[in-house]
């Protein structure tokens, strides 16, 4: 049986979709049925390594009917076998359940996804921002964030030779 | 003291163009190397190129001991307070370098992130252009900083005391405050 008949049977509600890209294989899960979902795949379905984990901000795209996809792509390492699961949320507070429980690769990837979209992640141990400086204030990643910023790169002190 | 009663082996100088002319042959480079002209400050150090043969060769990763910065590559949002407290360590008298486009102006990296031009932000003796610049570039630089140290170095640095205003661009320029305003503008139509 493979891993989408056995998810399938094992969550008939969860309203799952798959579908699949020359070796893309791709689950679509609704956001209350992540947990769950990736928990089972971990510990039942030897899912072992949280390989990539990151968003997708879907504003303004044509036929997009929510804001934000996040993407987990998990691999079992014993059957090199590797999934693509994606949910999505929506303003104005995503949120979804961190996976660091299951994979501890999940914590800077899911700072990083927190950084760049703003997307939280509720249980994550130390949600804070990884990349750019801890007083930046917006979400640089998120398709209304104009590519130049909006001045916090230049709003520093400038040092002349009198004072150095 | 007449001249003919100076003992051989000893002349008469400036103390400020003595001083100017040890300080210029012997630069100290603190090596702010961020980016891809990293690589080509490297390469200038070592022996094809041999910037020891102008007396600038020891890079020190220690500030304390530089009497040059190289701010070789791009600088990032999050770099730059670092890059302002290794200058404000580095002892007087000191020179800095922006090398490349990137340190220079920003070069292609026009994004929120990447400061566009140090000297904006520190002040800056000499830049040196390209993408990244050739070694025999960044060598004509030193040259031509050395040629700027011996003629218009004073021991006290007094050339230094004149400059209190920035010498960069300003911070914001009107084109950048005319970016800012038209950011704001799509975001409140986006809201």
């Amino acid at each position: 049986m493979s891993t989408e008949e056995t998810l399938q049977q094992k969550f008939p509600a969860a309203g799952l979709t798959f579908s699949q890209f020359r070796d893309n294989r791709r689950i679509v899960v609704p956001a209350e049925s992540l947990q769950p979902l990736l928990a089972f795949m971990k510990q039942d379905l030897g899912f072992d390594m949280l390989a990539e984990l990151t968003a997708v901000d879907y504003l303004e795209y044509e036929g997009a009917t929510d804001r934000f996809g996040v993407v987990y792509v998990v691999v079992n390492t014993k059957t090199g076998e590797r999934l693509i699961i994606k949910t999505f949320v929506n303003d104005p507070d995503p949120v979804l359940p961190s996976v660091y429980s299951l994979w501890k690769s999940a914590d800077w990837l899911e700072r990083e996804v927190y950084d760049m979209f703003g997307i939280k992640f509720s249980g994550h141990p130390d949600l804070r921002r990884i990349l750019t400086p801890d007083e930046f204030s917006a979400y640089p990643l998120r398709k209304d964030y104009p590519l130049k910023g909006r001045g916090e790169r230049h709003n520093f002190p400038v040092i002349t030779r009198a004072d150095s | 003291m007449a001249m003919k009663d100076v003992p051989e082996n000893i002349f008469m100088t400036q103390l400020d163009a003595a001083a100017s002319w040890a300080r210029a042959n012997s630069l100290w480079p603190m090596p702010f190397a961020t980016a891809c002209c990293g690589i080509e400050l490297m390469a200038t150090a070592s022996s094809r190129f041999d910037l020891a043969r102008f007396g600038a060769e020891v890079m020190r990763f220690s500030p304390r001991q530089c009497d040059l910065m190289i701010v070789a590559g791009r600088v990032v949002m999050k770099m730059l307070p670092v890059l302002q407290r290794i200058w404000l360590q580095m002892p007087e008298p000191k020179w800095c370098i922006s090398m490349g486009a990137c340190a220079c102006t920003g070069g292609v990296f026009d994004t929120y992130a990447v400061v566009q031009g140090v000297d904006r932000f520190i002040p800056v003796d000499l830049y040196v252009p390209g993408c990244p610049p050739r070694p025999e570039q960044l060598m004509a630089g030193i040259i031509a900083l050395q040629d700027k140290i011996k003629h218009g170095g004073t021991l006290n640095g007094t050339e230094f005391g004149k400059r209190t205003q920035p010498m960069g661009p300003t911070p914001y320029d009107l084109d950048e405050l005319i970016r800012i305003r038209e950011a704001n503008e799509q975001l409140v139509s986006l809201n």
